[in-house]
């Protein structure tokens, strides 16, 4: 299944994938070996692919498997805690990924100088920040934004699927495979609230960007990220495909296309507000309209 | 295995706290200025220029040391509080500064390379590469680990760390990865990292619902209570949620750490230093936690192999815990 993704992800508009785990080290039905197979096979496809790396770090064995990766001698490494720009500095360009927090131009100075080619937006950082952001960056370093999927929100020791099983963390039996997009945590009154993806915890609705994809251009965002969800992730990255292209070539894809109404949304972090929020733009209503007619 | 004594570093909101902490026994006291720069930014709460000031003399004065924590994360335009709030702290001699942005830690170093710098708990280290980075860096003397690492895995990072290791000994407990959290923002618009507030109490409503007590933080029902059950302050990586068909707390029970009983393990491993949690709670508080583990510490210190955990200690110890209870949170391979 993983692969057969893949080789679709392969033929589709992404010009970049990141490829490998993450959330936890447990997740090992796709050994290191097995993810540069992938790799070869869209680095053959014409796609650049970059090796994540973990956020949370609490084993020796994780710290060797981390190694590995930044050794790995022919894709760039993203890393997502410390410990992977301390193995990369000066040794091979990286990506920094969202969950080091890249908050204000002295932060992204000492990356880019610590030999970070590329940065990704911490999510809770909106349209505001970004732009003071990118009024400072160094010269060498693109700048990515988080624009579609489920919010990673945080890590904890803990695995929430296991806890939901009453299963020790250490006896998982790889539960949260059973959950492609995750198990859905409701308040008391019924509303979705969160996504629990084990150690890691998301957020239930789906952060959404396609609206603000204009700006982004404008602000000199090179690349933006999508998060796959288990369906309709092709469709996603060609909304997300035409927005980007429809102003360079002036044949703007309608958007109606895209049949998304029936997602939860949000984007409140975008306008420095609660991520939970869902600011309707007017394009948006005129497209909920334009389809409840 | 080198065995060192640990110091104790208790928190204090406020003077008369810095007091109750210094009176009791405390090594070193930690504070904030009154504003986002630090991560317990509640109204009313911490320290004035002025009172920092005060702060510094009266810890001195009875030889004890005073940190200053610096440990929010600046977006651009909080920068210039941030730079300010370091230049002050280098006036003001504090013994450490507690940081977590990596921005802010180059600025202190570069310009007050005499300003001992620890890695706030906010800085999201749990393996000695990342201190490695640190300390090559910046120079830090110390970091304070997030509550996630076993005892075996502390002990790891205690070996292998290039800086002193400082853990935490009681308090409320952050079951997320701190500095890696950003459930409040997405409920509420501040976070931790970004404002130095977690579920804030602005964004708190306490609602009747038929004999029921509903807590909620931005419009979302954390938690109800029926008239039996005690009602808890909204955290809401501590409510109560549906998962499947069941309704529990489903990331954690409201609980406090409570590290007494593995004391001799963490002298042992060689920690440097032992926190509490708690700007901002009372003098009380304050008062009775240092005074406890003052007591705790030193009868490991001057007999570890018949050190025993005193029921009066946990006792004292849980009347001001959250939840009236404790755990030992991931420093036992359990509750993981």
């Amino acid at each position: 299944m993983v692969q057969s993704f893949y080789q679709s992800i392969s033929k589709s508009p992404v010009d970049i994938v990141y490829l490998g785990e993450a959330v936890c080290s447990k997740r090992r039905n796709l050994k290191l070996d097995d993810w540069l197979i992938i790799a070869d096979m869209l680095d053959a496809a014409g796609k650049e692919v970059v090796l994540t790396s973990l956020a949370l770090f609490e084993a020796e064995s994780e710290l060797g498997l981390l190694k590995r990766i930044c050794g790995n001698g022919r894709y760039p490494v993203e890393a997502n805690d410390m410990a992977a720009v301390s193995l990369l500095e000066d040794q091979s360009p990286f990506i920094v990924g969202p969950h080091i927090n890249t908050y204000n131009p002295s932060t992204l100075a000492l990356l880019s100088e610590s030999g970070a080619r590329r940065w990704v937006m911490p999510v809770e950082l909106g349209g505001e920040t970004l732009k003071q952001l990118q009024q400072a960056r160094p010269d060498n370093i693109e700048t990515e934004v988080f624009v579609y999927g489920r919010l990673p929100l945080a890590f904890s020791a803990r695995c929430y699927t296991a806890r939901a099983q009453n299963l020790p963390k250490d006896h998982c039996q790889f539960c949260c495979a059973s959950y492609p997009d995750g198990l859905l945590l409701k308040t008391r009154d019924a509303r979705s609230f969160l996504t629990l993806n084990g150690i890691q915890t998301q957020s239930a609705s789906i952060y959404n960007l396609i609206y603000q994809v204009p700006e982004l251009v404008s602000l000199g965002v090179d690349v933006l990220r999508i998060s796959p969800q288990s369906e309709g992730t092709l469709e996603t990255i060609d909304a997300f495909y035409h927005a980007m292209h429809s102003e360079v070539n002036g044949n703007r894809k309608p958007i109606e296309d895209w049949q998304i109404v029936d997602y939860e949304f949000c984007n409140g972090y975008w306008y420095g507000q609660e991520g939970m929020l869902w600011k309707r733009t007017d394009e948006y209503k005129n497209l909920e309209s334009a389809l409840n007619r | 295995m080198k065995r060192i004594t640990p110091e104790l570093v208790c928190p204090a909101g406020s003077l008369p706290a810095l007091k109750s902490a210094v009176e009791n026994g405390a090594d070193c006291v930690y504070i904030g200025f009154r504003d986002g720069t630090n991560a317990r930014n509640f109204p009313g709460l911490n320290f004035s220029t002025d009172e920092a000031r005060q702060a510094v003399d009266y810890a001195h004065d009875a030889n004890a040391k005073l940190f200053l924590a610096l440990n929010t994360y600046p977006k651009p335009d909080q920068w210039q509080a941030g730079v300010r709030a370091i230049d002050l702290a280098a006036q003001l001699k504090v013994d450490a500064l507690i940081v977590a942005d990596p921005g802010l830690m180059r600025y202190a170093s570069q310009n007050y390379p005499e300003l001992r710098l620890h890695l706030s708990v906010q800085g999201s280290a749990t393996n000695h590469l990342a201190l490695d980075y640190y300390k090559r860096h910046f120079n830090i003397q110390r970091a304070v680990l997030p509550r996630v690492l076993s005892l075996s895995q502390v002990r790891r990072v205690a070996l292998e760390a290039p800086v002193e290791i400082e853990v935490f000994g009681f308090g409320s407990l952050c079951i997320m990865v701190e500095g890696r959290c950003a459930l409040s923002s997405y409920v509420t618009g501040k976070s931790p990292n970004a404002s130095g507030v977690c579920s804030p109490a602005e964004a708190v409503r306490w609602e009747k619902q038929g004999d029921h007590l509903c807590s909620r933080l931005n419009g979302v029902l954390i938690d109800e209570f029926s008239e039996h059950e005690q009602a808890g302050y909204p955290t809401l990586c501590k409510g109560r949620y549906r998962v499947n068909d069941s309704v529990y707390y489903a990331l954690e029970e409201p609980t406090s750490l409570n590290v007494l009983e593995i004391l001799p393990e963490l002298m042992q491993i060689g920690v440097s230093a032992i926190k509490v949690e708690g700007r901002q709670r009372s003098p009380a508080y304050v008062a009775g936690v240092t005074r406890t583990l003052r007591s705790a510490i030193d009868a490991c210190i001057n007999n570890p192999e018949e050190y025993q955990v005193q029921p009066s200690w946990m006792r004292d110890l849980d009347k001001v815990a959250e939840g009236q209870c404790h755990t030992l949170g991931a420093y036992h391979r359990p509750w993981q």
